[in-house]
């Protein structure tokens, strides 16, 4: 399923100092191949965050260079660690958010953002607040907003982290079934080694003080993936493997 | 269902049997001691006060309204416009806000011996007195309102390709409703406390008087107990003010904001 359709972002020495003084990230490289699952995984503090969002170009690289990008402008979607909802607004008016942003009116859009509320699970929905809502259902909120902008590149950045188990083993298997059926392109930011072999095409691994790249590892574990390979013994020891990689990073 | 019900009957039935005690209470010590008409009516000559006097209190009354609403009204619009302003431009705040401070902490009953010598009519000086009061709260809450919207969402805004105005309209300002309205809340008690001051150093009977000036004039006819009426009449009003906004606060903030939920069950 990764499919090789040819470089869509590339990151040549990308530096990033904060006003702080502090040096986040010193030459890092990155290319992310179209329709990749790509995840970055790192412990806290060695920039992942930061480089997402200057992929995203919500904060500028003190050097380096970014290709693609600027031709993604208004394709690419963000989903933050927090759900990151507007409370007075409801389900369906926080979708509707970056389609009446871009002057699409409420009419025009209704279909699609159904569709996208039924794709996600929150079908019935649509009137409630985010205040009334559990972690995981707001979560679901904030991907339908991201998704309903049909995006080429989706930002996902340690989505899943406050989550509990179960819930977070069942977005992990509704992410990669609609990605399988949309076939974005996802750079995905995780500090968890089981999360990031469960669902990407390929994992980068980084390292703290500076932040910088340390491995890209592919993962060679067959799509479609299901709960059935959480237990089987070559999942088990792929992440043997990229643990030991962590591991050698942090040392 | 009846928990809630019976919740809602104390809430009206507590504040009126604890008004009856002080009554009460009040009526004990004035017959005990034998107070003076003069010093202390009895809660019955009040009454009586208030129902011989009725008609001149209520216009007295009216007036008063009319300064507190007008000026509040006016303190809500500029001090909004102003508010936005200092949120779009971080130069016009830095400038502007120091003499914003000023107004408010510059006690007005210096500045109103001064109003009333600029300001021919009478009315207007003791609405512009009120207005200077009122202002200040709302300026200062709906600009911190203003600036506290999540930074995760103005990033989101932004990587969709918000316009400022956008920002401002569907971010900023649902973001700015609660502070904004804590701040009227704040103002409408201000705006009639500034309204009766500002009549205290006007200290003039025109054809039209609030309910401060008759406060003063029973003052120095020692007619007391009418004194107390008009006092009553003042603390009815900003009781009802204070409610009054309240409860337009919480019905607009009822179905998201954590300060208008019902307690948790």
């Amino acid at each position: 399923m990764p499919a090789a359709g040819g470089s869509l972002v590339s990151l040549r020495g990308i530096r990033k100092v904060f006003r702080s003084g502090t040096v986040a990230l010193d030459g890092v490289n990155l290319e992310v191949e179209r329709g990749a699952f790509l995840s970055i995984l790192g412990p806290s503090g060695c920039g992942k965050s930061t480089l997402l969002r200057i992929v995203a170009g919500l904060t500028p690289p003190s050097a380096g260079e970014i290709r693609g990008a600027d031709g993604l402008k208004g394709s690419i979607s963000f989903v933050f660690q927090e759900p990151t909802l507007m409370p007075w607004a409801s389900v369906w008016e926080n979708v509707y958010l970056p389609l009446r942003l871009a002057n699409h009116g409420r009419g025009e859009v209704a279909d699609r953002i159904a569709a996208t509320l039924r794709e996600v699970g929150l079908e019935g929905f649509e009137h409630a607040y985010p205040r009334e809502l559990s972690g995981g259902m707001k979560m679901r909120v904030s991907i339908a907003r991201a998704l309903v902008t049909d995006p080429v590149l989706l930002l996902l950045d340690e989505p899943f982290a406050a989550l509990d188990e179960i819930t977070r083993f069942k977005l992990n298997e509704d992410i990669l079934r609609l990605w399988q059926q949309r076939h974005w392109t996802v750079i995905f930011v995780t500090h968890s080694v089981f999360e990031s072999a469960f669902l990407s095409s390929e994992v980068v691994v980084m390292a703290p003080r500076p932040g910088h790249v340390v491995a890209e590892v592919p993962v060679a574990l067959p799509y479609p993936r299901g709960p059935a390979l959480r237990t089987a013994p070559e999942y088990a020891e792929f992440c043997r493997g990229l643990s030991r990689r962590l591991q050698e990073a942090m040392a | 269902m009846s928990d809630a019900w019976a919740g809602r009957v104390l809430r009206i039935l507590a504040p009126i049997l604890m008004g009856a005690l002080f009554i009460a209470a009040w009526d004990g010590v004035v017959h005990y001691f034998e107070i003076k008409p003069y010093v202390l009516p009895s809660p019955l000559l009040v009454a009586e006060a208030l129902r011989d006097s009725g008609g001149s209190l209520m216009v007295s009354l009216w007036y008063t309204l009319k300064v507190t609403a007008s000026a509040l009204v006016s303190a809500t619009i500029i001090g909004v416009a102003v508010a936005i302003l200092f949120s779009q431009s971080r130069a016009v705040e830095i400038s502007l806000y120091p003499y914003a401070v000023a107004l408010q902490v510059t006690p007005i009953v210096a500045i109103a011996p001064l109003i009333i010598i600029w300001v021919d009519n009478a009315y207007l000086a003791v609405r512009i007195c009120a207005w200077i009061v009122a202002f200040f709260p709302i300026i200062a809450n709906t600009t911190l309102g203003l600036k506290s919207a999540d930074r995760n969402l103005i990033a989101l805004f932004r990587l969709y390709g918000a316009s400022r105005w956008q920002i401002l309209a569907y971010l900023q300002i649902p973001t700015a409703l609660p502070s904004f309205l804590t701040g009227v809340r704040i103002s409408g008690g201000l705006a009639l406390i500034g309204a009766v001051v500002a009549e205290f150093v006007a200290a003039s009977g025109g054809t039209e008087t609030g309910l401060a000036y008759r406060i003063l004039e029973s003052g120095y006819r020692l007619e007391i107990a009418k004194m107390f009426a008009a006092l009553f009449l003042l603390s009815l009003t900003g009781i009802v003010i204070y409610f009054s906004l309240d409860g337009v606060s919480r019905w607009l903030l009822s179905r998201w904001h954590e300060s208008a939920l019902p307690p948790e069950e």
